[in-house]
């Protein structure tokens, strides 16, 4: 493999899902694409297109009806439940449109417990949370409740919550979709920059706007992958579309390297 | 880097558990205390009963030990025909020469005699009281002492003169001596020259009025046969004092004299208070298993409400095992906040009462250790389905609830 090749780091071939509800939904109906190392990728789609059921797969948190998810090169199929939680625990960051933070929790401690499954001793999590708070630029609020935190000040902490570990890839689900315009817009700008140095990033959105800022475009709908193109020119690296050899996306300095793994 | 080898996940850190632990107690104080409460009163109820059972145990047998049990009572059998049998007039002597016998003393029923406290008080109220003669040092032998007054002296015990007991006072209300006190005993007038203290061994010298051997005598037509006499032995010896006292008593018929421990009656006593608060833990149990259903109850509604907690954690990497073990600490802990409120309250509670009966304060190690045992037991109990529950949970459906 070509030094300027990304190596995938999330690879979905083929995958379907049906829940068996009554009638069963088909919600993806045979989706691949690759995500490469260091790129930022929109999954974009209106809504109910299955957008959220295929992060779901991506993030290991449920396993597809047929095809394969990897991640980092692992095989979600091989995989117990113990394997994939400490797969999560360690190369996985989710970003949820809710935030899910714990009120009662200072917002250092909140992206601490990002790491609280880890393995990792509560010191090193704190420090590693002060540092993810200054990445997004809240490292003067680590002591603030998240109910004293504006919308975009929160969805900042759980970006950070979902850095912290130096996951191999980060999920976003929506993560604008109970911000106002400006917060969306800033919280776009932080994940550029997180991009820029380094991080993978996989963005949800039923906004064209938004994706349409981001370097790839993955489009679905009714559970198909109906586009992929990057912006910023050809096709994406290994993306399952049907023109391949795209340029590798823009990677950060060593040390700053999205897919370190901690623990 | 990708790594090749799966990752693997070991359990919290204890103080991790701590802290995930205490997250539903954090959040919904008033709550968690509610339902901390059932088992802190089921637990302070037993920690109260046992360590008030204790206490009291503990001071009857002081009381006991300070009276001694070193005291036999030798009273007048029945004979042949099943009249009252008499104690030879010389059987005290006879005793006291008895080697590990320490002290005797004796009174004797003076019957036919009434006590009232004045003439004009109807001959049929008699109160129930008896009148006995005494001899002179009866006092300190039976474990009592004086609350008024003097005992009878060699003086005093040919006169008109009466000592009485605790309850005999009580029910001629006579609370303190006075001088020119009198009673009016077998048709003339008795002056009291003393009040007893209560006789805890000996309750039949409680509801007496004592007067001295030669004033029963002289005044009230009294035979001068003992018939109780209370003996004090060395208290390694008094097993044999009491295997001869009967024939030393009355060498002729020794089957008409009864021989008593006063104190064994007193022990017995002690025990059978104990075991009816078995009706008091039952009621403690009773509480302690609403208290469980209390915790039960509020660990399934709070799986329920913290769906998307723990959706959030299977995405933060939390096993199924890591979610089971944070819902079963929690319910352990809640329960056990509880049990340790129940045995602080039942502690203080029987601290309180007992220093009010000046009793030694005792809460045996099994109330509060079984107290706390029983919290944990319930806790882990009353959390196990709940927290089966929550880790059932798969993460999508955790986190699509909300
Ligand atoms: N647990 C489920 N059981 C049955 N149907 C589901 C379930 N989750 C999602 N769906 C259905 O699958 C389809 C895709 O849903 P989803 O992935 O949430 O779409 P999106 O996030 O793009 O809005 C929808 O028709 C939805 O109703
Ligand atoms: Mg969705």
């Amino acid at each position: 493999m070509s030094a300027t090749v990304a190596t995938p780091v999330l690879e979905v071939q083929s995958v379907t899902k049906t829940y068996p509800s009554e009638p069963p939904v088909e919600a993806l109906r045979g989706v691949s694409f690759v995500v490469g190392e260091g790129e930022l990728v929109a999954i974009v789609g209106p809504s109910g297109s299955g957008k959220t059921t295929l992060l779901h797969l991506m993030g290991t948190l449920d396993r597809p009806t047929t095809g394969s998810v990897r991640v980092t090169g692992l095989d979600v199929a091989d995989m117990s439940d113990r394997e994939l939680s400490a797969l999560r625990a360690t190369r996985i960051g989710f970003v949820f449109q809710q935030f899910f933070l714990a009120e009662h929790e200072r917002a250092l401690d909140n992206v601490a417990d990002g790491l609280l499954y880890a393995g990792v001793a509560l010191a090193e999590r704190r420090d590693a949370a002060a540092a993810a708070l200054t990445r997004v630029g809240l490292g003067h609020r680590g002591s603030a409740r998240p109910t004293q935190l504006s919308g975009g000040e929160r969805q900042r902490v759980a970006i950070a919550r979902a850095l912290v570990g130096r996951p191999a890839i980060v999920l976003a689900d929506e993560p604008t979709g109970n911000l106002d315009s400006a917060n969306s817009q800033a919280i776009l700008s932080l994940l550029e920059e997180l991009h820029d140095g380094g991080a993978t990033i996989v963005v949800i959105t039923h906004e064209r706007a938004i994706a349409d800022r981001l370097p790839r475009q993955v489009q679905v709908l009714d559970g198909r992958v109906v586009e992929d193109r990057s912006s910023a020119g050809g096709p994406p690296a290994g993306a399952a579309g049907p023109v391949r050899g795209a340029p590798a996306p823009p990677r950060g300095a060593d040390g700053d390297r999205g897919d370190a793994v901690t623990g | 880097m990708t790594g090749k080898a799966s990752p693997s996940a070991g359990a919290l850190a204890p103080g991790d558990l701590w802290r995930v632990a205490v997250v539903g107690l954090r959040t919904r104080k008033l709550r968690a205390g509610l339902s901390a409460l059932g088992i802190a009163i089921g637990v302070a109820a037993i920690v109260a009963v046992l360590g008030l059972s204790s206490s009291s145990e503990a001071g009857l047998l002081a009381e006991i030990n300070r009276l001694g049990t070193n005291l036999l009572t030798v009273t007048n059998g029945e004979s042949l025909f099943g009249q009252p049998a008499e104690l030879p007039v010389a059987a005290p002597g006879m005793i006291g020469r008895i080697g590990p016998v320490t002290e005797v003393q004796y009174t004797g029923a003076v019957g036919n005699v009434n006590v009232y406290r004045s003439p004009l008080v109807p001959s049929i109220d008699t109160n129930a009281l008896s009148v006995a003669a005494s001899s002179l040092a009866l006092p300190s032998d039976v474990g009592t002492s004086l609350a008024s007054g003097r005992y009878l002296n060699p003086a005093t015990a040919t006169e008109p003169v009466a000592v009485l007991g605790a309850a005999a006072a009580q029910r001629l209300g006579i609370d303190r001596v006075f001088p020119g006190e009198r009673i009016w005993l077998g048709n003339m007038w008795f002056y009291v020259t003393g009040i007893l203290n209560p006789a805890p061994l000996t309750p039949e010298i409680d509801s007496s009025v004592l007067v001295g051997f030669p004033a029963a005598e002289t005044y009230l037509g009294f035979d001068g046969h003992p018939s109780e006499i209370y003996v004090r032995a060395a208290t390694s010896e008094v097993d044999a004092v009491d295997a001869v006292l009967g024939a030393t008593a009355n060498p002729e018929a020794p089957n008409q004299v009864n021989v008593s421990q006063p104190s064994s009656a007193l022990v017995a006593e002690a025990d059978a208070q104990a075991a009816l608060n078995g009706l008091f833990l039952g009621l403690g149990g009773v509480a302690l298993l609403v208290g469980a259903v209390g915790v039960a109850n509020i660990m399934v509604i709070s799986v329920l409400e913290r769906r998307s907690e723990i959706g959030l954690r299977r995405a933060l990497g939390a096993t199924k095992s890591h979610i089971r073990t944070q819902f079963l600490a929690e319910a352990v802990l809640l329960s056990l906040l509880g049990g340790a409120t129940g045995v602080v309250l039942g502690t203080v509670s029987t601290a309180v009462y007992a220093s009010t009966k000046r009793w030694t304060i005792v809460v045996p190690p099994l109330a509060w250790g079984g107290g706390l045992g029983a919290a944990l037991v319930i806790g882990a109990v009353a959390g196990l389905l709940p927290a089966l529950r929550a880790a059932r949970l798969s993460p999508t459906e955790a986190l699509w609830s909300i």
